[in-house]
């Protein structure tokens, strides 16, 4: 911060209506943004005589927790965290091993029509959710994977972005020293596990941690290929929260809001650098 | 591609020879890349089995499925040929269904990049605090859809939401967002387009730094004034960004569930029922899956159209440095 007043440039000085007006657009801009999630955590933790009034009571008066407990009492939020745990540790865990092996395979190993099937790989990114969901969810049937983590996890394991952008990575890395690590004598799979993904870190971080935000926020699939309440993932748990004859309790809604986005914001606050990167995927070099 | 990694092998002794044909070809780079290609096959094959299953498979049976009648219940679904087709526009539901996708997408692509344009102009200026601004403006795009749906909805409520608080001093009285026909379709683009504005922010800021400065030296030697230099330099420049923005965003706007389903499930009757939302009440609350496969395949055809004409008309407008 400090830095950046010194260096400020010259016009700024100039020109302190224009600056006024830059800093007015960014409280309001900050504004538009903080105001929902701040109301989302002080609602969570306000007694309902706090919440169901109007002129609004700002700031709670004191703590109040039982928000919680009753979300946790009227849906049972318990499973819902570990479905949504397991669904998704075991979903990126796959979908990380898919896409680094095939990565490696498509930068490093010959295969006749290799071109064709990386493109037909890619290809996948063009069919919609939308038009894949009944047919998906009439073959998980046929399986017998309505209502398991087979059926929660298999049908979104597969990676074609992910694999993309390790194989990107992976083709910016210095060729000479697998090849001579190959004179050496080691196999593909020490290069791959000793050298390559060592050397490809950031992009492993930045694809593990948008499967894991995609998967924890899935909406659609967990819907319709989970039957039971005891196997429902946290989004859908807090609609069937929020959808219960008559429930409209919103103090335990907000405190259900929260367990279902507190997860994901803390890792977006740990490791922003690289979901941000990922994100914006070929758009932005740099 | 050549070298010890991929096996290049010795100048075989039958190389005044080479093999004409496509399988004596096949042979000898067989026996030369032999445990190449298996482990090639063996890293590539389960993820290709999984995309090939579970996303190129679905499309040609959903296909197949649009030709037919079925409940779901029944052991075969029934040839009907393109009655489903028929049925879906002569409707006049599935007319309203469109017409609320159109406006649907529209609004929250041009909602959600216009806003995150304006909002990148002032987060890419040297300002205290714009670091942390950055960072709370994206978070909604990596939060739960069903989360973010159930705040507004609760920010929304005309008694006691936020939303009734701000639009109290204006004079305007809160209207019935979410339970109003008038409103529900707009209640949704309203949210959809807030969880993107800070996505697009930052993509434009990210491409803004990555602009050469001189360009915009030159333009101010040249006497353009801040908005010349915006329409003329910055925004041209911007627009292979642009282009990433209203691909991406048409599509998840066109596969938008999450926010439907918790705000009004479609409703008020079908006020805010999309196309998206349309196949899914068809395929699993009507058991119509002939009706629903139908209904994803005019998905499927007006997705690929935008693409092509994006891509095409795109291409040509696009600058690239």
């Amino acid at each position: 911060m400090r830095v950046e007043t010194s260096t400020r440039p010259q016009a700024a000085h100039r020109f302190p209506v224009r600056r006024i007006l830059l800093y007015a657009a960014l409280v309001l801009i900050a504004a538009v943004f903080i105001m929902p999630v701040y109301w989302l955590f002080s609602s969570a933790v306000k007694p309902s005589g706090e919440i169901y009034r109007y002129p609004l009571q700002w700031i709670p008066h004191h703590l109040h927790w039982s928000n919680f407990t009753n979300a946790w009492h009227d849906a049972p939020f318990g499973s819902f965290f570990v479905n949504s745990m397991i669904v998704t540790a075991v979903g990126t865990a796959i979908k990380m091993v898919l896409a680094t092996g095939s990565a490696y395979a498509f930068t490093f190993l010959p295969f006749p029509f290799k071109r064709f099937i990386f493109l037909l790989l890619l290809g996948a990114l063009m069919t919609p959710g939308t038009v894949t969901l009944l047919t998906n969810y009439l073959t998980a049937s046929d399986l017998g994977w309505v209502d398991t983590y087979a059926g929660l996890i298999v049908p979104g394991a597969g990676s074609a972005f992910g694999m993309f952008l390790l194989r990107q990575q992976m083709l910016a890395l210095p060729r000479e020293v697998f090849e001579a690590a190959r004179v050496d004598g080691a196999s593909h799979l020490r290069i791959l596990v000793r050298m390559v993904i060592p050397m490809s870190r950031p992009m492993m971080i930045t694809v593990s941690l948008i499967s894991v935000i995609e998967v924890w926020n899935d909406f659609i699939w967990p819907l319709i290929i989970t039957t039971t309440t005891q196997m429902r993932t946290l989004p859908i748990g807090l609609l069937y929260l929020k959808s219960q004859e008559g429930y409209n309790d919103w103090g335990a809604i907000m405190a259900g809001t929260v367990m279902v986005a507190a997860p994901m914001l803390i890792v977006f606050l740990l490791a922003q650098r690289y979901i941000v990167a990922g994100f914006s995927g070929g758009a932005v070099k740099g | 591609m050549t070298g010890v990694l991929t096996g290049r092998a010795r100048p075989s002794s039958r190389s005044t020879s080479p093999g004409r044909t496509p399988r004596r070809r096949l042979r000898r780079a067989l026996r030369r890349h032999g445990k190449e290609y298996l482990l090639f096959a063996a890293l590539v094959g389960p993820n290709l089995a999984l995309i090939l299953v579970f996303s190129y498979w679905p499309v040609i049976y959903n296909l197949y499925l649009s030709f037919t009648s079925w409940d779901m219940i029944s052991p075969t679904p029934t040839w009907v040929g393109l009655d489903e087709y028929r049925q879906l526009f002569t409707s006049a539901d599935f007319g309203h269904v469109l017409l609320n996708t159109l406006k649907f997408v529209v609004l929250i692509v041009v909602g959600a990049i216009v806003g995150g344009l304006a909002t990148s102009l002032v987060l890419n200026q040297r300002l205290r605090g714009r670091g942390l601004v950055r960072t709370i403006s994206f978070a909604p795009h990596i939060i739960s859809g069903a989360a973010i749906a159930a705040l507004w909805l609760f920010m929304l409520d005309p008694s006691f939401g936020l939303l009734r608080a701000l639009l109290d001093p204006l004079g305007i009285s809160s209207p019935q967002w979410t339970t109003s026909s008038h409103y529900s379709l707009y209640a949704l683009v309203m949210v959809y387009a807030w969880k993107g504005i800070g996505f697009c922010a930052i993509i434009y800021v990210a491409g803004m730094q990555n602009l050469p400065a001189d360009l915009f030296e030159a333009a101010t030697l040249d006497g353009a004034n801040g908005w010349q230099r915006f329409r003329h330099v910055t925004f041209p420049l911007l627009s292979p960004v642009t282009y990433f923005l209203v691909v991406t965003s048409i599509i998840g706007a066109f596969q938008a569930y999450d926010v439907t389903a918790v705000m009004t499930g479609g409703g008020p009757g079908q006020s805010s029922t999309t196309l998206s939302w349309f196949i899914y009440q068809q395929a699993f609350q009507a058991s119509n899956a002939g009706l629903a496969a139908a209904a994803a395949m005019v998905m499927l055809v007006i997705l690929l159209t935008i693409t092509i004409l994006i891509a095409r008309y795109g291409e040509r407008r696009v600058t690239y440095q």
